[in-house]
């Protein structure tokens, strides 16, 4: 299948996201796969199913969905559970599991290259796997991380250096109904007004973030 | 707490308005483990965790050379609930022990270079084992509690460097508590279908919930931890709701601490 790249420039106000990049439908064994580049950060993404799920992990009602998050470099360690489990739970509130019961919904996430705002890259990635694999959902989502600088000043989408020279590091995942949270971690400490702040900048982020998806689907699908 | 509360008496939940004590039904004790440096026992409910704290001797990191070391690891066992199976920690202890170890590095509440001996040579390593004894939910919030409690039951006895041999010299005989910065609490809430929040819910409470969300503060009203890993989405302002709760439940919990903490006497 051809694969579209397209392409977004977003700057919201103050707050500028890096350059995005997505290909979708690049690997030819997973039913969805994408490809996410923030600036010099990007994750692939592939998703399988649903398929048929083990006896041991099958729930009768809805479909179980896991995720493995593959560092760069070594193995997996308590980090990457502890990720693994926020991708697994986000995903699984917006996918629609009580369609396909009884089967395994896996989504396998390699990191390729890691230059700042990490988490939110995977979440992209795994939202566009999501769509690429026609799976039934809910709502989209979208990964927005904000770093607060030490004189108070909110970044979008930081870099590697600027998540190490900031207060705090937040990471939203944000649903495409309402703009309601359906993730949050933080590192560091900040006050509530701060993160309420944070917060509503990532809201505005995700408008650009959702039709920069629009975009590439639109694109994808228009060849076909 | 003030306000409206659905009160179980017997298997009827019943509306009551007035003021409840949630500490009620919590209990901990401290300095348990005679052969730990410090440990506490926590009971939130039927949830109860025991966290061990032990100190050893380490060369700092080569690029941190004035920082010690934490190391927390949160153990759930067999023992605590039919759906853990001994054997490699599972996906749910590996995250909590992040998380725990999120807290710690978020909150300041131990500083690494106060663990630090002599610049480069030696360090204190603190390992705080946290381990479930009974999973009635909120294990989050149990562990927060218990490593708080059982960090401020540490004594560290006092090591110098023998100038002319080089070699540590401990004294147990002389022993100093741990300076704790800041006091964090962690307060979780179980979301049902984004409209309904509960706080500290039970394990039957977490199986029917459509999310959790956990705020960890500290006593100066700052947010160290907003942990909401995944489930059904919130609005900016039910979140908003859940730190201001979480705000008022740090109070209740501090209290307590404080004063189990004055009535027992250091060893």
């Amino acid at each position: 299948m051809a694969a579209e790249v397209a392409e977004a420039e977003a700057a919201d106000g103050q707050c500028r996201l890096r350059r995005f990049s997505c290909e979708l439908g690049l690997l030819s064994r997973p039913d969805g796969s994408a490809a996410f580049l923030q600036g010099d950060t990007s994750v692939l993404a592939g998703l399988y199913g649903p398929a048929e799920a083990k006896i041991s992990k099958e729930l009768p009602d809805r479909a179980a969905l896991d995720v493995l998050l593959r560092p760069k470099v070594g193995l997996p360690g308590v980090l990457e559970r502890s990720r693994e489990q926020l991708l697994q739970q986000t995903c699984e509130a917006v996918v629609l599991g009580v369609l396909h019961p009884r089967t395994a919904i896996s989504l396998v996430l390699q990191v390729l290259s890691d230059a700042g705002s990490l988490l939110s890259c995977c979440l992209n990635a795994a939202c566009m796997a999501l769509l690429d694999a026609g799976l039934p959902l809910s709502a989209l989502f979208c990964g927005v991380t904000c770093a607060l600088q030490p004189d108070g000043a909110i970044l979008l989408d930081p870099t590697a250096r600027q998540e190490q020279e900031a207060r705090a590091v937040l990471t939203f995942a944000i649903a495409s109904a309402e703009r309601k949270v359906l993730m949050v971690t933080t590192k560091g400490s900040c006050s509530v007004q701060e993160m309420q702040q944070c917060l509503a900048a990532a809201q505005r982020a995700a408008d650009t973030i959702f039709q920069f998806y629009r975009d590439s689907v639109r694109r994808r699908y228009s060849k076909c | 707490m003030e306000g409206k509360h659905l009160v179980k008496i017997g298997c009827y939940l019943a509306p009551f308005e007035g003021k409840i004590d949630f500490t009620e039904q919590y209990f901990f004790s401290s300095g348990s483990i005679t052969t730990a440096d410090g440990s506490a026992l926590v009971k939130l409910g039927n949830t109860t965790v025991i966290c061990g704290v032990k100190a050893e001797l380490a060369a700092p990191a080569a690029d941190s050379a004035n920082k010690g070391y934490i190391v927390p690891n949160v153990e759930l066992p067999s023992l605590c609930a039919e759906r853990f199976r001994s054997g490699p920690p599972g996906e749910e202890a590996q995250a909590a022990s992040q998380f725990i170890a999120d807290v710690i590095e978020n909150s300041q509440m131990i500083v690494k270079e106060d663990l630090c001996i002599a610049n480069g040579k030696l360090a204190w390593v603190l390992y705080c084992d946290i381990i479930c004894l009974d999973y009635d939910g909120n294990l989050l919030d149990a562990s927060v509690f218990a490593l708080l409690a059982a960090l401020k039951n540490v004594q560290l006895p006092s090591v110098t460097i023998n100038e002319e041999t080089g070699l540590s010299e401990v004294n147990l005989k002389q022993k100093n508590p741990l300076i704790i910065r800041k006091h964090p609490v962690a307060t979780s809430f179980a979301i049902f279908d984004d409209t309904l929040l509960i706080v500290d819910p039970t394990a039957e409470e977490e199986d029917l919930a459509t999310g959790t969300v956990t705020i960890v503060t500290d006593e100066e009203g700052r947010l160290c931890s907003v942990h909401k890993p995944g489930g059904s989405p919130l609005t900016g302002a039910k979140l908003q709701d859940c730190i201001t709760r979480a705000i008022t439940r740090h109070k209740e919990v501090k209290k307590l601490i404080d004063k189990v903490i004055k009535s027992i006497t250091p060893k």
